[in-house]
């Protein structure tokens, strides 16, 4: 995209910055015992307070209220909120269908915050108004480059009392590997996509260390057919005789840590944070970089004895980690 | 013909722009209104300069840079690699060329929109910044994306090895941010920093909080670089090269030299301290000022000992809360540096080695001979020695 287009795409995305959404949701039905009840059903809650109208009246209550993270639940539209991205219908609806046109396709809910006032009373009426509260400079993320958006929704009840707020914040992107996205049919927008970790490119020097991995489950440390030298990582000749012929062995697995880190910030799509980065030193003597699992960031040492374990990704890829070794 | 790059040039001019965190330009207005300010500083015309140097990094190429700023004729320009790894090499291969003739007068410069652009601290994922796209696959599935993170692996080792905690990490910090005090254009400036604000920055790789990574910013530094004889007929006191060179190690990898026997050392550093040492005749004693490399806290540390201002292992011991100011054993990095003037991948660091030598710093010692600049750690780098005329 040109400079200039880019600036008038932006200038376009943040004229809805400050816009509400669209008119104040007013919930479909007060605040009720049935609904109470479905929602403590299916996300395991079984507090009596919510629950259990005896118990309820010996709590600071006196009756029944509803569970605070329901709040959200009051004003929800229903299957009509799936409508609406190809015909507009709101402001929302509206500024994703500007970046969904300019190449912006995949959309990632990345956090949100909810901030709650007091419990809900049964027979109260929830209203929400949300506002298009800001939205990022373009950031380059794991999945690709895009924007934040940042909604505010504040919650009151018929009488305008406040009850709370949520921020909702998710990434408009233009996925990085469009290439691939493409090639799944009936996925051609990225929306429904998990993100996952970057893959190695594949290389004619690196390529077949990732398919063994896959193929026979161990780490291979390529090994010269020459001289015997091993090396890690793999480069395609040996730095001690010259030699371009390669073949490798399987390491043990054991191994111990080197040196370490715990990388809390900044986070990328497709990892899991904190994330517990390793240097390790291979029984066979070669070092190798990977992740350590299976053990919480205070319980790492450098001088740690550590096993592989060949890690499966959602999407099929392999990949060596580590985890604390058996005692 | 010189076979040593001893005396063989010295730096004429010194040129940048304002550092802030949205230039609003682009990155080739940045570069040139920096190199324009070095030919002006030197008091020469850009119709004298022939040569140009930049990084690999950089996006404004040479002949552009000629074009816009009314450079003519050109007879040598190059590009040097390894990110903030070059910084002193735009000074050698430059030191090269108007000792060999190749040209007479170089400008080397870098400029970036380092915050508003292309950030270096949202790591290698977005967009690869190195065509070494095979070397970067060995760490970024596992998540190891960022200089933060990689930096880290190596701090973690060397703090375990000798007992350096993050107090030893902080004096750097608190130092330079003490010294943007008193530089108006540095980022910091007007942003004091307690150790009890360094302590309550957020970890983002431990044990690298916050305020031990350097900022992102955008800006634009430039230096003139040409012998000795002609900068004398310029404009300012020129900063004589003592002694410069680049610097890779055997093991030698970009940010992740992880296969070395001992980790908790930078022998890329040590190459390059023996030779400057070797080509000026100085020591660690001569330098009357430094600017060592500040990406990242434990650098300073690590640096302080490869170029022999201590033993192995003992610089948490010299970087107490003075040593490294005006009145300490070694003033470091007197214009706040990466970590509180700005992110120019290193190039400020030349020009502030540059006005310490005029005596034009904003925290000026008294006596300063020599002064020792280094480049990007963790990356292939170098060392160059300023002397004064």
């Amino acid at each position: 995209m040109s400079d200039e287009k880019k600036k008038a795409l932006e200038a376009q995305i943040r004229a809805f910055v400050g816009k509400p959404v669209g008119p104040v949701v007013v919930g479909r039905d007060p605040v009720n015992e049935p609904m109470i009840r479905q929602w403590c059903d299916a996300m395991g809650e079984t507090h009596p307070a919510y629950l259990d109208a005896d118990a309820a009246k010996k709590t600071v209550h006196g009756e029944i209220v509803a569970p605070p993270t329901m709040l959200q639940a009051w004003v929800m539209e229903g299957w009509a909120m799936h409508e609406g991205y190809d015909e507009p219908k709101n402001e929302q609806h509206r500024l994703h269908k500007v970046l969904a046109d300019n190449g912006y396709t995949g959309v990632l809910g990345t956090n949100t915050e909810e901030n709650y006032t007091r419990y809900l009373r049964l027979g109260e009426t929830v209203k929400a108004l949300t506002v298009i509260d800001s939205i990022s400079e373009e950031k380059a993320t794991g999945v690709g480059i895009g924007y934040f958006i940042t909604t505010k929704t504040t919650f009151e009840n018929q009488d305008g009392e406040d009850l709370g707020s949520m921020s909702f914040r998710v990434l408009r992107f233009k996925p990085a590997n469009a290439q691939a996205a493409a090639s799944k049919e009936g996925e051609s927008k990225a929306t429904a996509q998990k993100p996952s970790r970057i893959k190695p490119p594949m290389g004619h020097d690196n390529g077949w260390w990732w398919e063994k991995v896959a193929s026979d489950g161990v780490i291979p440390i390529q090994r010269c057919t020459s001289c015997q030298k091993l090396r890690h990582p793999p480069r395609p000749m040996c730095d001690a005789c010259g030699s371009q012929g390669f073949d490798a062995i399987a390491a043990s697995g054991r191994a111990t840590v080197h040196t370490f880190t715990v990388i809390h910030y900044p986070q990328f799509p497709g990892y899991e944070y904190p994330i517990v980065s390793i240097i390790v030193d291979l029984e066979e003597g070669e070092r190798m970089a990977s992740t350590l699992v299976d053990c919480k960031p205070e319980d790492v040492s450098i001088g740690m004895a550590v096993e592989a374990v060949i890690h499966e990704d959602e999407d099929g890829f392999k990949i060596p980690f580590f985890r604390p070794a058996a005692r | 013909m010189p076979t040593t790059l001893h005396n063989e040039a010295a730096v004429a001019g010194i040129g940048q722009t304002a550092y802030t965190k949205n230039s609003g330009v682009s990155e080739l207005q940045l570069a040139t209104e920096a190199v324009r300010k070095a030919i002006d500083d030197a008091g020469i015309q850009p119709s004298e300069v022939d040569g140009l140097v930049t990084y690999t990094m950089d996006s404004s190429d040479e002949v552009e840079v000629a074009r816009t700023v009314g450079i003519g004729d050109m007879t040598f320009w190059s590009q040097v690699n390894y990110g903030g790894g070059a910084a002193v090499g735009l000074v050698a291969h430059a030191a090269m060329a108007v000792a060999t003739g190749a040209a007479k007068n170089v400008v080397v410069y870098r400029a970036l929109n380092g915050r508003s652009g292309q950030r270096m601290g949202q790591g290698v994922s977005g967009q690869i910044i190195s065509s070494d796209l095979i070397h970067w696959s060995w760490y970024m599935p596992f998540g190891l994306l960022t200089p933060a993170s990689w930096i880290a692996l190596q701090a973690r080792l060397y703090m375990h090895k000798y007992g350096a905690t993050s107090e030893h990490l902080a004096h750097v910090a608190i130092t330079q941010r003490m010294h943007a005090q008193k530089n108006p254009n540095a980022a910091m400036y007007g942003k004091p920093m307690t150790m009890d604000d360094y302590m309550k920055s957020r970890m983002i790789c431990e044990p690298l909080r916050l305020f031990d990574c350097c900022q992102e910013d955008d800006g634009g530094c430039a230096l003139l670089i040409t012998t000795p004889e002609r900068a004398r007929d310029m404009k300012q006191t020129p900063a004589v090269i003592r002694g410069v060179t680049q610097a890779s190690f055997e093991g030698q990898e970009q940010m992740t030299s992880f296969y070395r026997d001992d980790l908790a050392w930078l022998p890329e550093m040590e190459l390059a301290a023996k030779r400057v040492y070797e080509m000026s005749g100085l020591g660690p004693k001569d330098m009357d000022a430094a600017c060592l490399y500040d990406a990242f806290t434990p650098e300073v540390l690590m640096q302080l000992e490869a170029f022999g201002f201590c033993g192995r292992g003992e610089a948490k011991d010299f970087v107490t809360s003075e040593s490294l100011t005006l009145g300490g054993a070694l003033p470091n990095n007197t214009h706040g540096g990466l970590l509180s003037e700005a992110y120019l991948h290193g190039v400020n660091n030349l020009a502030e080695g540059v006005r310490l030598v005029r005596g034009e710093s904003c925290n000026q010692p008294d006596k300063v001979d020599h002064v020792l600049v280094t480049s990007g750690v963790g990356v292939p780098t170098g060392a160059v020695i300023f002397g004064k005329d």
